[in-house]
């Protein structure tokens, strides 16, 4: 149904730049999130590479039309790889007062604003806490100011389809869509076919968003505005097929590729918290693949459910964020000492408390590494982007089965809800995880009775065997009291305790002898080493990409395993004149570092709900190379 | 499972020592536990037993199966993963008053509400065993003991009417001093097809000895306990002189026969799908002072979750099963 041409004819195409960030702003209900990401999926399938940023209020509908119902979506489209969703947008759409006066300060000088102007009544300017009228009264005037009545364009364009002017109005966001995607030369017919897909069982609202969107789409050209229209053209990416992947469904397919590798069914116990939910609802569509999921009565059960599942053989998982990872710690205790397969799953949020639920954080780390009671040592993996949490949730997977060990994902809600372009793997290619199960005893009493002893370990991974009810003969009982290393057999001996402390401990440790070398990017012997984990990833990539194009000499180390490090780690740190540590906290990766390895790190940290941007880290890497 | 060997008390039970007090009410659960398995058919390695933190709950140790000992008021979330993911295993969860209706209060009443295949028995003692004797959530109100010197002013539960109220499937209750009752009980609990719930009175000789002898004693037992069996009148009594009737109040009183006539006395349902006469016949005592019902209250059929689940399983599948590489091209993608 694209009945837009792809550039009028006769009319010279847009200018190409390399790179655009585009900002969607309004009010909750105004369906910014939506916009948002079909501006993004149709910039990818045109072939950019691309990175995003959502921003939303942990009300569903906070009260329209005030600062604190704001929601925001950020993207950046380019014609090269990029790893952020920029740090400044280059264009912001807002939809009310009260988006513009959220996000104004973070549009750059002499950016482009779209503003709604039907929304600058009276009330709302006063809801947003305007006491001027910001059009009139210079405040706008660093920018290129485009003022579009898109609710009243939008009522004209969709009444002639007998829809009704309030129903009209809850279009607008696609006529902010149609009118930024003229801007950028988006291709409209991704737009198009997506609508008339998503609302076939609507077809009324179908035909409004379109009219809406091509309402917009006509209006740039229509307001004669061809000299701001620019093109970002697609990205020269590796050979391979594509998707558009946010970190949540990444690590949802990660899961399902896991359960495939290991050749077990997945199950999941989980309890509904954002921003985790959305790996649940995504694996609750997969159960084709065999996989199970349960949402139970409550943090507790969720991680219980899961224990009981691996008890059983299957893949256990259970995912939460940070309230959920404190209420699992008994029970991740409880796995450590089974020593059964697990993984936890915690998508990270602005804590302490309640905190912020719908913003990003880093600030688990600690309580990953040590928030359970006794000596409860776990393995510990964090995703660098959204694709890489299917890389990772893999990875977890391999270290719970081949260690028999719980382990830990550290995501967070950047990571979760952003998204990015994904060359798909060749699923053959995946590792194969699988483990045995055991199905013969694997000792012999005194006697000479064939027996089997449920702690005794494989020599080089120090892993208990695995064995399911069902197996004759290998009936066994397991538990959370200490047993005795080898047969299981509850014990309160002094010297067992230290010697199964120990042994845990240092299963765990060994872990370390199956990671790959350690990667140490930028100027590898450079005496200032910037080391990161997780999220930051994009962001100090992008950094050290500048510090270096500015003639200085910087290295980069991005850590997916915290527990146990890398074994070259503490090579790699010690002799370097500063080694730089941006964390989403108040330096926990610091701190483990300097307690490992006894390197004076420098934690650099940001704990406002948002990302890094790039600028910020440059200017920090610049100033401790400099100093 | 009718290929199971046939077995002897002995198979089912471990080289462990059993650590219970002497004299505790336990050791008759185990026993009777051991002694009915024999009878049940069934192949050790297909059965778990899945208890949380507490006396009752060592009990796994001693059973010659599967077994894990938790943590404190869990064992029903553990079992749920377990029987939703093994639905073709014997499942039964060992909790008490405290792991069961305190800490693990929660757990327990979504296992029943669930319906998932479990037995689940709860060793109801009245204290805090292990813990060294604090009152519990079924203690009388007035206990005295380490935490209530001046008395518990905690009003208990009436596990029975707990359960009911979760509704559950399956609901009874007998007591450690009865081998055979408890037997019988159990193992229609087992039979049973979904979650089913066991209160048994136990006795903690060393914290709160004698807290049913009231009721449970042989001399009094006639008396006191009210046998319930389906399709039956319910009446007591040494000479089955006492009876149950309805109370013009709506509830359920006890009579004498003689005064009321048989004609009068209600018949126990325990298949009603009404819960009303099964939750009345749990308010007929709050506690064992007074002639209180032992046996099955309720027993009624409806959809267990782990067949729920796997049925969505093999619907889901009859779709074609999953395809990794058709996953991951499953969003919009594009060729560079």
């Amino acid at each position: 149904m694209a009945d837009i041409a792809e550039e009028a004819p006769g009319e010279a195409p847009p200018d190409a730049v390399d790179r655009v960030v585009v900002r969607f702003a309004g009010d909750s209900g105004d369906g910014m999130q939506l916009v948002g990401d079909r501006f993004t999926s149709a910039s990818a399938l045109y072939g950019n590479d691309l990175a995003t940023l959502p921003e939303y209020p942990a009300e569903i509908r906070a009260p329209a039309g005030t600062l604190a119902g704001v929601s925001s979506f950020q993207v950046q489209i380019s014609d090269h790889d990029i790893t952020t969703p920029g740090d400044a947008p280059d264009a912001l759409v807002a939809m009310n007062p009260a988006a513009l006066r959220a996000d104004l300060p973070r549009l750059r000088p002499g950016g482009t604003l779209i503003v709604n102007i039907d929304t600058f009544d009276e009330r709302n300017l006063t809801k947003a806490g305007y006491a001027n009228d910001p059009r009139h009264d210079g405040s706008l005037a660093g920018y290129r100011v485009l003022e579009v009545p898109m609710s009243s364009m939008t009522v004209d364009a969709v009444s002639p389809l007998g829809v009704k002017p309030r129903d009209a109005d809850r279009s607008k966001n696609f006529f902010a869509l149609g009118l930024v995607s003229w801007l950028y030369g988006r291709p409209p017919a991704t737009t198009l076919d997506w609508i008339e897909q998503r609302f076939k069982a609507r077809p009324d609202v179908a035909a409004a968003n379109a009219a809406a969107f091509r309402a917009g789409y006509h209006f740039g050209e229509t307001a004669e505005w061809a000299a701001h229209r620019v093109t970002v053209r697609p990205a020269r990416l590796d050979k391979g097929v594509y998707t558009n992947i946010t970190g949540n469904t990444a690590l949802a397919w990660g899961l399902v590729a896991a359960g495939h590798l290991a050749k077990l069914p997945v199950f999941l116990g989980s309890y509904p918290i954002t921003p985790a939910s959305d790996v649940l609802h995504e694996l609750a569509k997969h159960k084709r693949f065999g996989v199970r999921t349960f949402q139970a009565e409550d943090e507790i059960a969720g991680i219980g459910a899961a224990i009981g599942a691996a008890f059983g053989g299957h893949l256990g998982v259970t995912t939460t964020s940070g309230p959920g990872l404190s209420l699992k710690s008994e029970a991740m205790g409880l796995a450590v000492s089974l020593e059964l397969p697990l993984l936890v799953i915690d998508i990270q949020r602005g804590g302490p408390s309640t905190g912020l639920p719908t913003k990003t954080e880093a600030a688990d780390l600690l309580q990953a590494m040590y928030g359970r009671h006794g000596e409860a040592p776990l393995p510990i993996v964090a995703p660098r982007s959204p694709a890489h949490c299917f890389e990772v949730a893999i990875e977890a997977a391999r270290i719970a089965l081949a260690y028999r060990t719980p382990v830990i994902v550290l995501s967070d809600g950047f990571l979760a809800n952003s998204s990015e372009p994904w060359r798909l793997p060749d699923v053959d290619q995946l590792p194969d995880i699988s483990v045995p199960f055991a199905t013969e005893p694997n000792a012999v009493t005194a006697d000479g009775t064939p027996q089997f002893r449920p702690y005794q370990r494989d020599p080089e991974t120090l892993a208990r065997p695995w064995a399911v009810p069902g197996t004759p003969g290998l009936m066994h009982r397991i538990g959370g009291l200490e047993k005795e290393d080898g047969t299981g057999n509850i014990s309160y001996d002094p010297q067992n305790h230290e010697h199964m402390v120990r042994v845990r401990a240092e299963k765990v440790a060994r872990v370390a002898d199956s990671l790959p070398p350690l990667e140490v990017t930028g100027d590898a012997d450079a005496d200032v080493l910037v080391l990161g984990w997780g999220s930051t990833w994009g962001a100090i990539a992008d950094a050290v990409q500048r510090v270096r194009a500015g003639g200085r000499r910087v290295a980069h180390v991005h850590l997916t395993h915290l527990n146990p490090f890398p074994r070259e780690l503490g090579d790699v740190l010690r002799g370097r004149r500063r080694v730089l540590v941006p964390e989403m906290n108040l330096g926990q990766l610091a701190r483990l570092v300097r307690a490992e390895f006894l390197v004076d790190a420098t934690p650099i940290t940001k704990v406002q709900g948002v990302p890094f941007t790039a600028a910020e880290l440059e200017e920090t890497i610049v100033e401790a190379i400099d100093g | 499972m009718a290929d199971a060997p046939t077995t002897t008390r002995k198979d089912w039970s471990t080289d462990q020592d059993v650590r219970w007090c002497p004299g505790c009410g336990d050791y008759s659960i185990l026993a009777a536990v051991q002694l009915l398995f024999p009878e049940l058919g069934v192949r050790r390695e297909d059965v778990v037993f899945i208890s949380g933190i507490g006396c009752s709950s060592r009990f796994p140790y001693y059973m010659n199966t599967y077994g894990m000992h938790s943590i404190h008021g869990r064992a029903p979330a553990i079992a749920t993963g377990l029987a939703l993911a093994r639905p073709d295993l014997d499942i039964w969860v060992i909790t008490g008053d405290g792991d069961g209706l305190s800490i693990g209060g929660n757990h327990l009443i979504h296992a029943l509400r669930r319906n998932v295949n479990l037995t689940i028995v709860l060793f109801n003692n009245q204290i805090y065993g292990l813990t060294k004797g604090q009152y519990s959530p079924t203690s009388e109100v007035g206990k005295v003991t380490k935490s209530t010197p001046m008395g518990s002013v905690d009003h208990p539960f009436n596990p029975i009417s707990l359960a009911i109220g979760a509704d559950a499937s399956f609901v009874a209750r007998t007591h450690d001093l009865d081998r055979q009752h408890m037997i019988d009980t159990l193992r229609a609990a087992n039979q049973h097809r979904g979650a089913s719930f066991v209160e048994i009175y136990q006795n903690c000789n060393v914290f709160n000895d004698g807290a049913f002898e009231t009721i449970t004693a042989k001399q009094v037992r006639d008396d006191m306990l009210i046998r319930l069996e389906h399709g039956q009148p319910i009446r007591f009594g040494a000479d089955g002189g006492k009876g149950v009737v309805r109370d013009p109040s709506g509830g359920l009183r006890v009579a004498d026969v003689a005064e009321v006539g048989e004609g009068a006395l209600v018949v126990h349902d325990a298949r009603a799908d009404d819960p009303s006469l099964a939750f009345a016949l749990s308010r007929l005592s709050s506690g064992p002072t007074v002639p209180t019902p032992i046996g099955v209250f309720r027993d009624v059929e409806r959809p267990e979750m782990s067949a729920e689940v796997g049925r969505q399983l093999v619907d889901a599948a009859a779709q074609g099963p999953g395809d990794l590489a058709g996953l991951l091209h499953s969003g919009g993608t594009w060729t560079a």
